[in-house]
């Protein structure tokens, strides 16, 4: 195991030393105090344990690693992540897992606005509450929200897949309530598991796309 | 983008501390403003009469004439010069004070009037603000501070915050107005006066006029959701302590910070995590449009 303190390394040092690391390596990253960009463009099977709180960018584009996060999260984190883990224990702020593509987050606490805006195939579990504008064009993907969501939840969502357990406060555009079958509940169940969150898969509802927005629609042309 | 600081007293041990504490918090904002930087300290109370700072435009003001004239009008009781600002404490009724500065010392531009409330701004780097106008040795039950990065108007002392917006009130702001011309008209022709082409200045010209109309802060926050288009946090000094809205988007930063000793608010972390104790602080982002104040009780 390797120990970084961030009172005497640099970002870019650490971050060139974790991407040089090798599968199954393990390091602890120290006194944060709130710094951008840690643990970044990692693409190997590391670990990486952050204790403090990060601020913007934490664990941006991760490929393959696993990072655990015992804090907050700033803006921007695990944007465009490819695929392994990212864990924060405590709440994350704007724009959690952004455009990203693969792997999973999971956020113990809240997720502030904008949490998985154009996912494109990650999994995202919050264990707590989600602001507001969540999902926005979500393109595939999943997200389950164990509380409750702010307004405008899944405005304009492709097909990313969405369950809440508690109330939304609204739903965006061409956001609606779907039939939670049997294949929905299995997937539902496997990352409850997988994030360690001990939720009933009966509690929570499945909102996804109308797909009223797929195609133009000719009896509208007065709107533009 | 800019960086906003506020730091708010509860333990009155850590008062003789405030500005050795914000100091490091408004440093720590150097990348999102290195354009300027300024600085609200509330300090000092003069209750029995006001308060007022003044910037000069040049560093070479004569400083000696401009006291020698105010005593011979008014009974001076405090003066202190701090580069190209004054502070004034007198004895004398505010609206007297202000009419006079303004006819006699039309160069001089009040940056802050009230009993408490003291402003400090500079062009430049917020390093050399915080040298200059010795930060860190500053006493006091609150301050609010800001780094500028200019987005829609020139890089002058005159345009940086915070701007005032009424006796001990101030306004530093994070973002973009995007209706502030058509607004600043408007305000204008409530009699409103402007000192810059400003768009944060516009915002706390409209909080003026609102709370001029008869609107507590809370009211006069809630016009400003309906009047204003664009981006902001705003925070907002006031003399008992200091509010924090976001717009309806929640597009600017803002994360609060407290424990049994301080309340804090940044546009960032990195900022409260220069504060002890903030490891172990109830931390949370504040809600759209929603306001959050502090109040000494």
């Amino acid at each position: 195991m390797t120990a970084i303190n961030l009172k005497e390394s640099s970002v870019r040092d650490l971050n060139e030393k974790l991407q040089s690391g090798s599968s199954g390596d393990k390091f602890v990253v120290n006194n944060t105090v709130g710094k951008h960009a840690l643990s970044v463009g990692l693409t190997s099977e590391v670990h990486v344990e952050i204790n403090g709180h990060v601020g913007y960018y934490c664990a941006g584009m991760n490929q393959q690693a696993n990072i655990l996060i015992n804090g907050n999260a700033g803006p921007g984190l695990a944007e465009n992540m490819m695929s392994g883990e990212v864990r924060v224990t405590g709440n994350a702020s704007q724009y959690a897992a952004a455009t990203a593509h693969g792997g999973l987050l999971v956020i113990e606490g809240d997720a502030s606005s904008r949490c998985g805006i154009s996912m494109k195939g990650v999994d995202i579990v919050v264990g707590g509450n989600i602001g507001h504008m969540s999902a926005f064009m979500a393109q595939s993907g999943t997200l389950v929200v164990c509380g409750d969501t702010g307004d405008a939840l899944g405005d304009s969502v492709y097909e990313a897949k969405i369950y809440v357990r508690g109330k939304v406060k609204s739903l965006g555009t061409d956001c609606i309530e779907k039939e939670m079958r049997d294949e929905h509940k299995q997937e539902l169940q496997e990352l409850l598991t997988q994030s360690n969150m001990n939720y009933k898969v009966e509690d929570f509802r499945r909102y996804g796309s109308a797909r009223k927005l797929y195609n133009f629609d000719i009896d509208q042309v007065d709107e533009y | 983008m800019c960086g906003i600081v506020g730091l708010f007293i509860k333990n009155p041990a850590l008062e003789a501390e405030l500005g050795a504490l914000v100091a490091p918090m408004l440093s720590e904002m150097t990348e999102r403003g290195p354009d300027s930087a300024g600085m609200a300290v509330y300090r000092d109370p003069n209750d029995k009469g006001c308060k007022v700072t003044v910037l000069a435009p040049k560093l070479d003001f004569d400083w000696a004439s401009f006291e020698k004239s105010v005593k011979s009008h008014f009974s001076l009781k405090k003066f202190t010069v701090t580069q190209n600002h004054a502070v004034l404490s007198l004895g004398n009724a505010l609206d007297e004070v202000e009419e006079w500065l303004g006819l006699n010392w039309s160069d001089l531009s009040v940056t802050s009037a009230g009993t408490n409330i003291e402003i400090f701004k500079g062009k430049g780097n917020p390093a050399d603000f915080i040298e200059q106008f010795d930060i860190k040795n500053m006493t006091g039950t609150h301050a609010l501070g800001h780094t500028r990065m200019a987005t829609e108007s020139a890089i002058t002392t005159e345009h940086s915050h915070p701007f005032s917006t009424g006796q001990d009130l101030c306004l530093v702001h994070n973002g973009s107005l995007s209706n502030h011309n058509r607004l600043r008209e408007t305000l204008k022709r409530e009699g409103v006066k402007f000192k810059t082409d400003n768009d944060s200045e516009v915002a706390a010209g409209y909080l003026s006029w609102r709370l001029s109309e008869g609107d507590d802060l809370d009211e006069a926050l809630n016009h400003a959701i309906e009047d204003l288009d664009g981006f902001y946090t705003f925070a907002i000094g006031t003399k008992d302590g200091f509010a924090v809205m976001r717009d309806p988007i929640g597009c600017k930063p803002a994360i609060m910070a407290e424990t049994d000793d301080w309340a804090a608010m940044s546009s960032e972390y990195r900022a409260i995590a220069t504060l002890p104790g903030a490891e172990n602080a109830r931390i949370w982002e504040p809600e759209p449009t929603q306001i959050y104040s502090w109040k000494r009780s």
